[in-house]
């Protein structure tokens, strides 16, 4: 009998194993490694619903995650997770248990049932890897995309703004919510150690560039998220029980133009780019606010 | 009385979102105290059975329950946990599926769900409900079946009624359910559940549900007997054959419209006519062999349906319809077998409507497409 891949010995049981189909430049990837790297090769069990991260997972029989996972139904990702914590809980076994789900399933489908999940304050680690658009079926808009940016159900560029799930999920008063970058790696990794650290619903947003429905080049991933971040787009920062604020990195004035122009997905007769940079003024106004007016307590910075 | 069944039943993760007819088991679920185990109040009932789905790939007994438009809505899990292979035990208390809204019990809502790949149960009485409960973990979380299982009861009829019932002590219910043990329990192993296959592995899924699903009148039968020794008491099986050795007319009908039609037989047969009934409990599988043994003899079978599929007919009836011909019974020995549409939304089936019914079937020729008994009131 001849055995295909990698022997048995030499396989490797991480979050995800090599071998994945995902496409490259792909965020989630990147995701899912530094996960692994911050958890210190903890073996959570992964709650995957409808989305590109199952697909990732490969064809019956193999597995591309080496760890316990659950493709989940599409609305279910952390109902599931809530069922496995509390059996976890019950059976006094310390597994983590992760919520691995893209914005469709978080911002649209899903948003019932995460929200009940962090209103009873379930026990679980949920990442949601935005990459604006429905990846799993081709690109289509969902809340989550932009205003301005053209997908396979808005040819024209989406008329409408993104929605601040942040925002919602901080307003659960849920015990920590903060934004992840795959251009920031330390940040990334205190966040899900700082997550990984506390009790309860946990809730982290990492911006997840796709190429493939960004229309932009795989190399350049990393560069975007960087932009994002530096011009203030996608601001870095955590909320402690939904009601103190600390920034992680302020905008550095690098244009958003340069950011929009690296991708492809863009409409310039529908993005309003004069509004977009009103409302990053704003957001950067209302964020300093809060972070001064309600710092974090010295517990929620402790290491 | 649901609630206190699956209290005995040391289950031990459940989503629980309320319904009328089903609410009264959720409150009672949430009022128990359990030593291990955690009742989560969810947002729907589509998250309830998610919640039932991540506790039992966790390792634990799982329960829920619900009815009508809540069954229609937790659908997708529904179909989930049976592909899952997950033995979850749900109440089912039958109410009409609306709109129009109507509180009333019928078939439709559960009897929707058929293809889901869950095994499904319809109790007659209060008693016959907690006796099939137990039934259906034992059945349910035997390794030759490992499927969900459906315990159906008439909401309100049952549901909102009180009787004296015999319910077993925690330590009879520890000797006939030991703790679960899953094959496919999640823990420490990198697989993924549910994952993507191609048709081929899609096809073999398929035919191994159907295998545990053939499997389950034996792994019944044997569960009924072990209910005996550890009980005392004998439940009711997957049908219910009484008065069919020398029926001419048969009348088939589940649920508590089976109640009132023993009455009838029992009154008919003083009078000497040669009436009997039947009623399947098992509805999946459904057991063709046993009810094609159960109507053989007869000249005539109507089938009370308490449910309709619009463009069909009666759903018992096209299950039993299937069951009247080779290989269950030679062919050319199917008797006349009519449908009647009784009770939809909840109406009372009389015993003078199934009167009206054996007569209708005693003079009948010829089988026609099924009939309607509508309730004028």
């Amino acid at each position: 009998m001849t055995t295909l891949g990698l022997p048995p010995e030499a396989r490797c049981d991480g979050i995800l194993r090599p071998g994945n189909t995902n496409c490259a430049g792909c965020g989630m990837s990147i995701g899912l490694q530094w996960l692994e790297q911050a958890l210190e090769h903890e073996r959570p069990t992964l709650c995957i619903p409808a989305c590109c991260g199952i697909v990732t997972a490969g064809a019956f029989p193999t597995s591309a995650y080496g760890v316990p996972t659950i493709a989940t139904t599409f609305a279910s990702s952390a109902a599931v997770g809530t069922g496995v914590s509390a059996v976890r809980a019950i059976n006094d076994e310390s597994d983590l248990t992760v919520c691995w789900a893209g914005d469709g399933g978080t911002y649209d489908i899903g948003i019932a049932t995460v929200s009940a999940a962090a209103e009873r304050n379930e026990n679980l680690i949920y990442i949601c890897y935005d990459n604006e658009i429905y990846g799993n079926t081709g690109g289509q808009r969902s809340s989550a995309t932009p205003q301005g940016a053209k997908t396979s159900t808005t040819t024209r560029g989406k008329a409408e703004t993104k929605k601040d799930i942040l925002a919602i999920m901080a307003a659960h008063r849920i015990p920590y919510a903060a934004t992840l970058s795959v251009a920031h790696r330390d940040d990334f990794m205190r966040k899900v150690k700082t997550a990984r650290r506390m009790h309860g619903f946990r809730f982290l947003l990492l911006l997840s560039p796709c190429p493939t429905g960004w229309k932009s080049e795989p190399e350049e991933s990393v560069d975007l998220i960087a932009m994002a971040v530096r011009s203030g787009l996608f601001p870095l920062y955590e909320v402690f029980d939904g009601r103190r604020f600390r920034l992680n990195a302020r905008p550095d004035g690098t244009p958003v133009e340069e950011y929009i122009k690296r991708q492809r997905r863009y409409r310039s007769e529908t993005l309003d780019v004069s509004a977009l940079k009103d409302e990053i003024r704003e957001q950067w106004a209302y964020l300093e606010a809060m972070s001064r007016a309600f710092p974090p307590s010295p517990g929620d910075l402790r290491e | 009385l649901a609630g206190e069944a699956n209290r005995v039943a040391r289950g031990a993760i459940c989503g629980a979102y309320p319904i009328t007819p089903q609410t009264e088991i959720i409150e009672d679920l949430r009022g128990f105290s359990f030593t291990k185990g955690r009742v989560v109040p969810v947002e729907s009932e589509h998250s309830a059975m998610a919640v039932c789905i991540g506790g039992a790939l966790a390792g634990a007994r799982s329960f829920t329950a619900s009815s009508y438009n809540g069954l229609a809505y937790m659908t997708e899990n529904v179909f989930a946990a049976g592909y899952y292979r997950l033995p979850i035990i749900m109440i089912g208390v039958n109410r009409t599926l609306g709109p129009p809204w109507n509180i009333w019990t019928d078939q439709g809502d559960t009897l929707a769900l058929r293809d889901a790949a869950w095994v499904q149960f319809y109790t007659e009485s209060h008693q016959d409900l907690v006796d099939t409960i137990l039934l259906a973990f034992r059945v349910a979380e035997d390794r030759r079946v490992l499927l969900p299982a459906l315990v159906a009861q008439d909401g309100f009829v049952v549901s909102h009624t009180q009787m004296v019932v015999n319910l077993p002590t925690q330590e009879q219910v520890d000797r006939y359910l030991p703790p679960l043990d899953l094959p496919h329990r999640l823990r420490g192993k990198g697989v993924t559940v549910g994952g993507m296959t191609f048709p081929h592995d899609t096809e073999v899924h398929r035919r191994e549900i159907q295998a545990a699903m053939e499997r389950v009148p034996e792994v019944l039968a044997e569960a009924i007997d072990e209910f005996e020794k550890v009980f005392e008491r004998r439940p009711h099986g997957l049908l219910s054959a009484e008065y069919v050795e020398d029926a001419e007319t048969i009348i088939v009908a589940c649920n508590t419209m089976a109640r009132t039609l023993r009455n009838v037989v029992k009154r008919r047969r003083e009078h000497s006519e040669r009436v009997g009934l039947v009623k399947p409990k098992l509805f999946r599988p459904f057991p063709r062999a046993a009810i094609a043994q159960a109507l053989a003899r007869a000249k005539r079978v109507g089938v009370l349906d308490r449910n309709h599929s619009p463009g069909s007919g009666g759903i018992f009836w096209q299950e039993i319809a299937a069951s009247l011909r080779a290989p269950w019974l030679p062919s050319g020995q199917a008797p006349l077998l009519q449908d009647y549409l009784v009770g939809l939304g909840g109406g009372d089936v009389t015993p003078e409507l199934i009167d009206e019914i054996i007569e209708d079937l005693r003079v009948r020729k010829a089988a026609e497409e099924p009939v309607w008994k509508e309730v004028l009131a």
